[in-house]
């Protein structure tokens, strides 16, 4: 299924913050864990959720350390901060209200089935 | 592919990456990571390494995309930032970071050697101000000279020489008895510096002062050097102004220590910075004297050709004064200047184009004017017969003049496709010795040939 750019660009931050305030993580793995959680339908470009996580440090939601952990290579981790959390939730509400008002609309588009051709666009 | 393929490969992509500016080492670090871990799942998911590398470069996205979000996101890269290095882990921030402590000690150094001779009575206000006339360049340029050494690691053999040299100097600058008022003085307190700021390019260059590229180096570091003193003088005019003006609101007054302390400490100290800066920004930030160049060489051109249409037009002769020389010795300078920055930032294999015809025509125009001078003032040298000032005012037009002939015929040969750029910077950086030769023979010979006058 394709989910066009904007609606990723506006799902990007909250999904961050969100497996973020699990525990700290890195670039790779928070990839994947957005590949699972969508059941492999919400694909990025995996370079880009770098300049996100950049952005998203310079605005104070998370801060980031270069750890070696054993065993392993040097890497950037990313740990959510107070000041994320709070934007977390702040994005879970504002979701909350649109997922409703989405559901709203669902529900009473599928009493007027079948969807007739706008009427504007005949007007065209 | 084996793993040193794979490996290979990765550190191509790096490279690659490296060269986005936008991209700092960390980023790419960041982002290699990231590949590897792809390369890893996709080899175990069964795929060959080669296949894994195209996938995962792949998924990353356009490097053009990649670098777009980045500059986004730090819109400050774009800016090149000079002085604190970005990234402090690597051996070079140690080593600039070394490099500012012992900048830092020279210009220290630099700055206390103006005080020196206050401690032996030589008052910079009063009566000492010919003897801090005389030996200005003797405080900050020996510094200078010591940090190039330091930076450039010379060999016992170039300190000699540049001690040497330097003690010459200090001789010239104090061992002839010359009147306060003598022309002779006034020669070299404008020539000693001149002679010394060359010895500083011997250090500069680390000794090795026959290669033509080092010379060339050494007249870019000049105008540089020159661009960034200024701009620190304006900077150290508006931290006077506001010394005084503050501390003249609480009834203190700071002019005395303005004039003893902050101008020429601070002025001797800015001589080592500003070189430290050029240093320090040389590989990072666009030259900006060729910019001006670029900028003043049509200027001139049209000003000089507009003078010219104006003698014939007129036929107004030009007014032989006796200064008339130091103003036309200082045009051709400026001349010189110009078509020196010109160069020194020219693509030596490209083809001639517009602007070295602008630059022609700036450099015959400086030629025939100079002729005109020269030709109105020989009739009247010898009725004001042949002192110092005069001298050295004839001599330097002859020298500048010799240069500029010489030049525009090499350029000519080069705008009309005869002769490689190249000859005319070998040229340029073969002349600096003549320069060299000339000021110290002002500086040491002169006194003697006209008996101090």
């Amino acid at each position: 299924m394709y989910i066009t750019k904007d609606l990723v660009a506006a799902s990007a931050t909250p999904l961050v913050l969100g497996i973020l305030a699990e525990g700290e993580s890195y670039g790779y793995a928070i990839l994947k864990q957005v590949n699972e959680l969508s059941g492999g339908e919400l694909e990025w470009t995996d370079g880009l959720l770098y300049p996100l996580l950049h952005r998203l440090e310079r605005l104070g939601h998370v801060e980031s350390a270069w750890q070696t952990p054993p065993g392993e290579r040097r890497r950037k981790y990313y740990r959510i901060t107070d000041q994320g959390r709070a934007e977390l939730a702040e994005q879970r509400r504002q979701w909350a209200t649109v997922v409703d008002a989405l559901r709203g609309v669902w529900s009473a588009a599928q009493s007027v089935k079948p969807i007739p051709a706008p009427v504007w666009e005949a007007g065209r | 592919m084996t793993v040193d393929e794979l490996e290979g490969q990765i550190a191509e992509w790096r490279a690659y990456t490296h060269r986005r500016r936008e991209l700092h080492n960390t980023d790419v670090e960041e982002l290699e990571d990231h590949l590897r871990d792809r390369i890893a799942e996709l080899t175990e998911a069964g795929l060959r390494a080669d296949e894994a590398f195209l996938i995962a470069v792949k998924r990353m996205g356009s490097l053009d995309e990649l670098s777009r979000e980045f500059a986004r996101e730090h819109s400050e890269r774009l800016w090149k930032q000079l002085v604190l290095p970005a990234e402090p882990d690597t051996p070079a921030a140690a080593r600039s970071r070394r490099e500012l402590i012992v900048m830092v000690l020279c210009a220290a150094a630099a700055a206390l050697a103006v005080k020196i001779p206050a401690l032996f009575g030589q008052d910079m206000s009063g009566d000492g101000d010919v003897f801090y006339a005389r030996n200005a360049s003797l405080f900050a340029l020996p510094a200078l000279a010591a940090y190039f050494a330091w930076q450039r690691r010379v060999g016992p053999r170039v300190i000699g020489v540049l001690a040497l040299l330097f003690a010459i100097g200090v001789f010239a600058a104090n061992a002839y008895p010359l009147d306060e008022d003598s022309q002779s003085i006034v020669l070299s307190v404008i020539h000693l510096p001149l002679a010394l700021w060359l010895v500083v390019g011997f250090a500069y260059v680390g000794g090795d002062w026959r290669s033509d590229r080092r010379r060339m180096d050494f007249i870019r570091f000049t105008g540089e050097w020159l661009i960034y003193f200024v701009l620190i003088g304006l900077g150290g005019g508006v931290l006077t102004a506001f010394t005084a003006g503050t501390f003249r609101a609480i009834g203190l007054d700071a002019e005395d220590f303005i004039a003893s302390w902050l101008l020429p400490c601070g002025a001797a100290a800015a001589v080592v910075v500003a070189a430290w800066l050029v240093e320090a920004k040389q590989s990072v930030i666009e030259n900006m004297a060729p910019v001006l160049t670029r900028v003043f060489t049509p200027l001139f051109a049209a000003t000089l050709l507009a003078f010219l249409v104006a003698i014939i037009w007129t036929t107004n002769g030009i007014d032989v004064e006796r200064d008339v020389l130091i103003i036309f010795d200082l045009l051709l300078v400026v001349v010189l200047g110009l078509l020196l920055y010109a160069i020194s930032a020219r693509d030596r294999t490209a083809r001639p184009g517009l602007f070295d015809h602008v630059q022609l025509a700036l450099v015959v125009s400086a030629l025939i004017i100079d002729a005109l001078v020269l030709l109105a003032i020989t009739g009247r040298i010898t009725e004001w017969g042949f002192s110092p000032n005069k001298t050295a005012a004839l001599g330097e037009n002859l020298i500048l003049l010799t240069n500029l002939a010489w030049s525009a015929w090499l350029f000519f040969g080069f705008v009309r496709g005869r002769a490689p750029f190249a000859r005319m910077e070998r040229w340029q950086t073969r002349y600096l010795v003549v320069y060299a030769i000339w000021a110290w023979t002002v500086v040491l010979a002169f006194p003697l040939i006209f008996n101090f006058a």
